[in-house]
């Protein structure tokens, strides 16, 4: 089995293997409610820890909710905010970093003073001191991994545009008389891409590890709404009975959280990226 | 030698006011009166003359300059405030179930550098051998499975299924099993990782051409020189990841019912037990600090060029 893995990064079937794993997850997750059989919220005690039939595809859970809908309507949840923790962070980066590089001196010493502190320091204790200041909630747990992680981006921009600055080509091009626009479009953006496509791969699996993980807390994500780690700790009273209710859901995390790091790693290794640039 | 690590120990000194400086800013960043919060705590119905009474005892009436310098001095003395729920001091709750958090963690870093070492140095020195792969396989599963599910699964299978260890609380050491499995899988997978590709990257030095030209066995070039070296990412890797194991502990104590400082910072957040919740933070940044302090002085004894290096600067 090694070898055989093995011998699809050297294909390198893994990015389109992942990629396509990826995408049937992301359109579950958009047709979620035409793809659900029932109301994933709707409680109805009459069929609660209901083993799988036609009706309920993977059983109910202990009010009697279908366990599928819930899974469908829990990837809406994961995905949906770890893209919009990966884009405003991505956003806020991308202004400060460009900021600091382009204008240096003091401006950008302290910015980078204070990413290295964020970075320092272990994001899960920011993220919960945070939740612990703005009290339980799925915004607070969004807005404190949004301004964890902006800075590790803002790093990143802000190094490119330094060595950007200082390449030639820019200069050649900039002498060349291309304009300034073109000169983002066909030179920076380029070498802009690659490291933040890895980076953003790697950065939606922690965020979704970290959404649910605060969720399994109970500082997340609220019930009855369904999500993945929200429904371990729902299901985990059933562990003796109905194991079935905490395994799907961390399946279902350990299955994306897998192809995001898989598909990171083989686009860095693809790319030349360098990978442990965060977190290790 | 000396010189060093007394600028290491005094830049300790910021760090430590900025630590200081959050804790204290944190009440007034929350959106929560932290006299309501007492109030509410304590299940009496808030006038404005009372809150307004308890603001001044807890010095919010003060000019924050005035708050922060107070709260250093408290800090110093270990003084944390008094939890909002149980009304007794917070240093007394903490130090109480500390030990319990540090069991734990003792536990759990003690089987990651158990199993991690020699699993890391044998993948390194026998590259895309079956130990290698298995070491590959590990450390990629070990960074992706979400610990709280982790904990759950090993509780099906070793306490459920085959009623080998106790499902949860403290005691015996069988019932350390389980919560160091669960927190140590990802700092193995982490440290197999570190090492191996460490002890890659040294492999090629010339210093291990040189002791084979010598004639020494090599036996011992892997162990005396290679590993002696390699390890060296490895524990600034240990030293990073105590804050990794700090909120781990969080998770695992929840799943496992653990009764650690983990647990009681996860209730105090939800009964806004903010003295708490700033004793955590503060703790928790502070062991950040001094273990980066630790990892630095164990590796300027393994590798003295670092002080030297550093003394010259």
């Amino acid at each position: 089995m090694i070898t055989s893995i093995r011998k699809l990064f050297i294909n390198q079937k893994v990015i389109p293997i992942c990629s396509l794993i990826l995408g049937i997850l992301f359109m579950m997750a958009i047709f979620a409610p035409w793809l659900a059989p029932n109301d994933p919220i709707a409680v109805n005690l009459v069929y609660k820890l209901q083993p799988p039939s036609w009706e309920f595809p993977l059983g109910t859970d202990h009010l009697g909710r279908c366990n599928f809908s819930r899974l469908l309507f829990g990837a809406r949840i994961s995905l949906g905010f770890a893209m919009l923790i990966f884009i405003s962070s991505l956003v806020i980066g991308l202004i400060v970093g460009t900021f600091a590089g382009y204008k240096g001196g003091w401006v950008d010493q302290v910015l980078m003073r204070f990413c290295d502190g964020v970075m320092a320091f272990p994001s899960l204790i920011l993220i919960l001191g945070l939740v612990g200041i703005f009290g339980p909630g799925l915004p607070q747990v969004v807005l404190a991994l949004m301004l964890v992680q902006w800075v590790y981006y803002a790093r990143m921009f802000r190094g490119m545009v330094l060595s950007l600055k200082e390449q030639n080509f820019i200069a050649a091009a900039k002498i060349s008389g291309s304009s300034q626009w073109k000169i983002i479009k066909n030179h920076i953006v380029p070498n802009v891409l690659p490291p933040l496509v890895v980076m953003g791969t790697l950065e939606m699996g922690w965020a979704i590890m970290d959404i649910s993980a605060m969720s399994f807390l109970g500082l997340g994500v609220q019930p009855p709404t369904p999500e993945w780690g929200a429904m371990i700790h729902e299901g985990k009273s059933y562990i003796r009975t109905n194991p079935a209710l905490m395994i799907y859901p961390g399946l279902m995390i350990m299955i994306v959280i897998v192809t995001f790091n898989l598909l990171g790693e083989a686009l860095s290794e693809r790319y030349g990226v360098k990978r442990d640039f965060k977190k290790e | 030698m000396g010189t060093y690590i007394i600028k290491r120990v005094m830049a300790i000194i910021p760090v430590f006011l900025l630590a200081a400086l959050l804790t204290t800013g944190m009440i007034h960043l929350s959106p929560v009166d932290p006299a309501e919060a007492y109030l509410s705590a304590a299940h009496i119905e808030p006038t404005d003359e009372m809150l307004a009474q308890k603001r001044h005892e807890f010095g919010l009436d003060q000019p924050f300059l005035i708050q922060y310098v107070n709260s250093i001095l408290k800090i110093c003395q270990l003084d944390f405030g008094i939890s909002y729920l149980s009304n007794k001091p917070v240093w007394e709750e903490v130090s109480y179930r500390i030990p319990a958090t540090i069991q734990l963690a003792l536990g759990s870093l003690a089987l990651a550098v158990l199993v991690s070492v020699p699993l890391g140095f044998l993948a390194g020195i026998r590259k895309n051998s079956a130990i290698d792969h298995f070491s590959r396989l590990l450390s990629f599963f070990g960074a992706s499975i979400p610990s709280f599910w982790l904990g759950y699964i090993l509780i099906f299978f070793f306490s459920v299924k085959l009623d080998l260890f106790p499902v949860e609380g403290i005691g015996t050491w069988q019932h350390l099993v389980l919560p160091s499995v669960t927190l140590a899988l990802p700092l193995i997978a982490m440290y197999t990782r570190l090492l191996r590709t460490s002890i890659l990257e040294n492999l090629q030095q010339p210093f291990v051409l040189f002791a084979r030209t010598r004639g020494i066995k090599e036996r011992t070039i892997m162990v005396k020189h290679v590993l002696r070296i390699a390890i060296s990412p490895m524990i600034t890797g240990l030293g990073m990841n105590l804050g990794k194991l700090l909120t781990g502990t969080i998770i695992v104590e929840t799943v496992f019912s653990w009764p650690g400082f983990g647990r009681y910072f996860i209730e105090a957040i939800f009964n806004r037990d903010i003295p708490v919740i700033q004793c955590y933070v503060f703790i928790a940044a502070g062991l950040f600090i001094f273990s980066n302090l630790i990892v630095d002085l164990i590796q300027m004894y393994i590798d003295p060029r670092i002080s030297r290096k550093e003394g010259h600067r």
